[in-house]
């Protein structure tokens, strides 16, 4: 593959995560006792997303909240200069509650270790759940999604970008490219 | 935003606005973390933090050691003076001997200017000044400089008041330098015989005129008094002193109407503020402590991260 | 020891001889100057490219024997003193013990002549322990071999005791030496009160405390019409008052240390203890007005002021570090480089503040000039030479010195003493 390459458009992702909604209240029966938790960056805005469906089907939201994992990061003396941390906004209490835990891109397994980790530190929820938008595989820890958006095979020197209007203010897009290679479209 | 390159924190002489700014920000995600139940996170785990203080210390140290304990790094307290010191054994000396265990961080006070620079121009550690001599106390300005924008949303334009013994004033001195860099325009407002000579060339105004500076300021920012500067003789009375460069309701009602009271602690009620006053609505001196320990969290985050060069 | 220079450019204060004359020195006294000597017996030094001068003096040098032999001993000092190219030293009383009666001047005198490199003088001090109470027997000092008495280290604060000092030692011809300091100005002042000392949080000690000593004095030697040596003036204002008394025919006369010819109180801003001086180091404009009082006249003699410290004492925080820095191997560096490359002051003139003018002050008639029948002290320098200053290669006990690492230009070749050659680079 020598350009960069789209895998989900506009249109996917919003069935993507329509249908992710769906599963998520299928699964725990309504939206009870439910909260939902983006990682940051981009795990954020599809949380809300993701909170919009939910409210069209059962009509009411549940509770919201945005983590930072930089702090419990593991890699944190490997790379040469400290990562800015952002805020983490939970302002909900966690315990006993069935947390949803969102991301974009679900890949080593890494960026998922840290946000339990970060999770447990504001409580003892019931039950943690992942919704991961793209599965790229390539895991390192055991961890696995419960739901998932589209799971696209992907060899270790390539990278998943996935765009989003919130954050990146372009039109949502999906796409795989090269490690190498720079974006036409950026 | 720009990338975090600095090794040690001796003064903000050494910083510019942009790392400044940096600073404040890291430390508004971290504010965050002393209001969970569990107040740790995990980012400094297996980091060694030294505090090497040759001058008492309660409020700052306890600060950097609430900070880097809700930051998972060991914590270790030395309480030295020049009489624990074996003979012969020089302050230098004594730091290369903490380092050799391997320690990554050291915050360090002394009441001679120049000693964290000394050592940090000998150590590999990471070297955090907490107050050195007269001249520098950059995590007091940056807290306070944290606080200022937390209340009013800005630093720059505003007008800052800094009043008492600036002489004798590192906190005066370190944020005279950090609010100049954020574009505050600073005054500062004391006893003739405790105003440093030349202090202007350092970035701010000499006012003896209280009440002008009440009048004109956005931010007051008292001063302790040391009982001391009375036997030395620096001014006549603490009564004297109280009556004209300490701040009551009654003077303050010429101040603009939303001005902070800011005091770098302990508060010595009756002299510089009265209990009114410093307890009052306009005082944020208690905000000023909470902010602290955001503020160094975010210190030691930016020192000790990374990989080692 | 008979010693031959040949092809010797000699400066004298009055005078640099154009055309290379040969020096013969013989029995510690210069016998015979003349365009070609031939002499079999004699030790031959060629002198060509060099500049032959006096031997220089430093009048205020500080040995610590007895009682601080580990920052410097007689013997030490002595080494320093010739790699500098100095011939006579006059050490400072402020021992342990104070060099305050003549059994100390005796013992100093029996160590130097030991040591044997250099003519080493004590000078007394003014009262006794330097304690500011009581007078020492200044005559008894005087007879002893002293020149000059001096409380350096601190002032004479009590004025009536010093007006009574210089009376008395107007009587005895002994020159009364002054460290001007007022010590309840200067108190805790580890710095130059100013601008730097408000940057740095260190605490200042204002001019104040070194003018109205110097005031003072100018009052006290004009009322008793009598002479007195200022020690290493710092300050502009300091300057002027010499120069002003200078005109009204008051006997005042002055020294200056290269140190307060070159550094500034910005230099303290490296934290560096060994610019930790006293007195301290003074403004850009300061350093100006030392130089055009060098140039003019107003100061007489350059001298070191010389004070050894061990690393241990040094290597303390800022605040709590002993003040001096060592200055015998470095003043004729610094002399060239500062004042004489850039045209302040001739060759000439600075064998008169280093040589000529400190032999006159303290008396020393033989010495200070080249001439036939005067004392065979020599020191013989290469101008052109620009070397570093290392650590390394300091002679003195100490290196407690601020200009490490600086590259200076002109350097001692040669240092003959008594017609023995001392030091030979």
């Amino acid at each position: 593959m020598t350009e960069p390459h789209k895998v989900l458009d506009k249109e996917h992702i919003r069935r993507a995560l329509l249908r992710i909604a769906h599963e998520i209240l299928e699964k725990n029966k309504g939206h009870e006792n439910l909260c939902i938790v983006g990682i940051r960056s981009r795990g954020v805005p599809l949380a809300e997303r993701i909170n919009q469906h939910i409210k069209q089907i059962e009509g009411e939201e549940i509770p919201l909240g945005i983590l930072d994992i930089t702090l419990y990061r593991d890699d944190l003396t490997l790379i040469a200069h400290q990562p800015v941390v952002h805020e983490t906004l939970i302002n909900f209490d966690l315990t006993d509650k069935k947390i949803i835990l969102v991301d974009d891109v679900l890949f080593t397994g890494r960026t998922v270790r840290a946000a339990l980790d970060a999770l447990v530190d504001f409580g003892r929820p019931a039950s943690i759940q992942l919704a991961s938008l793209i599965d790229r595989g390539h895991r390192e820890l055991p961890i696995r999604a419960d739901y998932v958006g589209k799971n696209i095979p992907t060899s270790l020197d390539q990278n998943v970008k996935v765009i989003l209007k919130e954050v990146d203010d372009k039109a949502d897009q999906v796409i795989v490219v090269n490690r190498n290679q720079k974006e036409n479209n950026e | 935003m720009s990338e975090w390159t600095k090794h040690d924190l001796l003064d903000l002489q050494g910083l510019s606005a942009a790392e400044i700014e940096m600073v404040l920000e890291t430390a508004k995600s971290f504010r965050e973390v002393s209001t969970r139940d569990v107040k740790k996170v995990p980012v400094l785990r297996g980091k060694t933090i030294v505090m090497l203080f040759f001058e008492p210390s309660t409020r700052t140290r306890v600060s950097f050691e609430l900070a880097a304990k809700r930051l998972s790094a060991d914590t270790l307290n030395i309480s030295a003076n020049s009489s624990s010191l074996s003979k012969g054994e020089t302050v230098l000396d004594m730091a290369q001997n903490i380092e050799a265990m391997n320690v990554d961080l050291i915050i360090t006070r002394h009441s001679s200017a120049g000693v964290p620079k000394v050592l940090s121009e000998n150590l590999q550690a990471s070297i955090v000044n907490a107050g050195d001599g007269c001249r520098a106390h950059p995590t007091q300005a940056l807290l306070d400089m944290f606080t200022i924008q937390e209340k009013l949303g800005r630093i720059k334009g505003l007008k800052v008041g800094i009043i008492g013994d600036i002489l004798h004033s590192r906190v005066a001195r370190s944020n005279i330098i950090g609010l100049n860099k954020m574009g505050a325009e600073v005054t500062v407002c004391g006893p003739s015989t405790l105003m440093p000579i030349g202090i202007e060339a350092m970035g701010t105004k000499v006012n003896y005129d209280l009440e002008e500076v009440i009048q004109t300021s956005d931010v007051l920012m008292l001063l302790r008094l040391q009982k001391e500067r009375q036997k030395d003789k620096f001014i006549p009375s603490i009564r004297e002193y109280a009556k004209i460069f300490g701040i009551n309701a009654e003077k303050l009602k010429h101040a603009k109407k939303d001005v902070l009271i800011m005091h770098p602690g302990p508060v010595n009620r009756g002299v510089e503020l009265s209990a009114d006053v410093a307890d009052g609505k306009y005082s944020v001196i208690l905000n000023q402590v909470t902010n602290g320990v955001a503020v160094r969290m975010a210190i030691l985050y930016l020192l000790l991260g990374g990989k080692q060069q | 020891m008979t010693v031959l220079i040949k092809n010797a450019i000699i400066v004298n204060a009055d005078k640099m001889n154009d055309q290379p004359q040969d020096i013969l020195l013989e029995k510690g006294s210069i016998v015979q100057i003349a365009p070609s000597i031939k002499n079999d017996k004699a030790t031959v030094i060629d002198a060509q490219g060099k500049l032959v001068m006096p031997g220089l003096i430093d009048i205020h040098v500080h040995l610590r024997e007895p009682g601080r032999e580990d920052k410097e001993t007689i013997e030490t000092g002595a080494k320093a003193a010739v790699h500098g190219g100095f011939t006579t030293i006059m050490c400072m009383p402020n021992t342990n013990p104070v060099i305050d009666n003549a059994m100390i001047v005796d013992s100093i005198f029996k160590e130097a002549k030991r040591v044997g490199l250099v003519n080493v003088i004590p000078i007394g001090a003014i009262t006794k322990g330097q304690k500011d109470e009581e007078l020492v027997d200044i005559f008894e000092l005087q007879k002893a071999g002293c020149l000059a008495i001096s409380d350096d280290g601190k002032s004479v604060v009590n004025s009536q005791l010093m007006r009574l000092a210089m009376d008395y030692a107007k009587m005895a011809n002994i020159l009364v030496i002054e460290h001007c300091e007022e010590p309840l100005l200067s108190a805790g002042g580890v710095m130059n009160e100013g601008k730097m000392s408000t940057q740095l949080g260190i605490k200042g000690q204002s001019g104040l405390a070194e003018t109205v000593i110097v005031a003072r004095d100018i009052e006290l030697a004009k009322y008793l019409d009598t002479k007195v040596h200022m020690a290493h003036m710092s300050l502009r204002r300091s300057v002027e008052l010499i120069r002003q008394a200078k005109k009204e025919g008051i006997q005042i006369t002055a020294e200056a240390c290269p140190h307060h010819f070159t550094l500034t109180d910005e230099d303290v801003s490296s934290f560096n203890t060994s610019t930790k001086v006293n007195p301290p180091l003074r403004t850009k404009d300061d350093v100006a007005a030392i130089k055009e009082g060098i140039k003019d006249g107003t100061i007489d003699c350059i001298v070191t002021d010389h004070a050894p410290h061990t690393q241990e004492d040094k290597e303390v925080d800022f605040e709590h570090a002993p003040f001096g820095m060592i200055g015998l191997e470095t003043s004729v560096g610094l002399t060239i480089t500062e004042l004489v490359e850039p045209k302040v002051i001739s060759w000439a003139q600075m064998v008169e503040k280093m040589s000529t003018a400190p032999a006159k002050i303290v008396g020393l008639e033989k010495k200070g000039v080249i001439q036939e029948g005067m004392d065979a002290d020599i020191t013989i320098i290469d101008p052109q030479k620009e070397w570093e200053v290392r650590r390394e290669d300091f002679v003195s006990k100490s290196k407690n010195s601020p200009f490490i690492g600086r590259t200076l230009k002109g350097q001692v070749t040669t240092t003959i003493c008594g017609g023995k050659v001392v030091y030979q680079a």
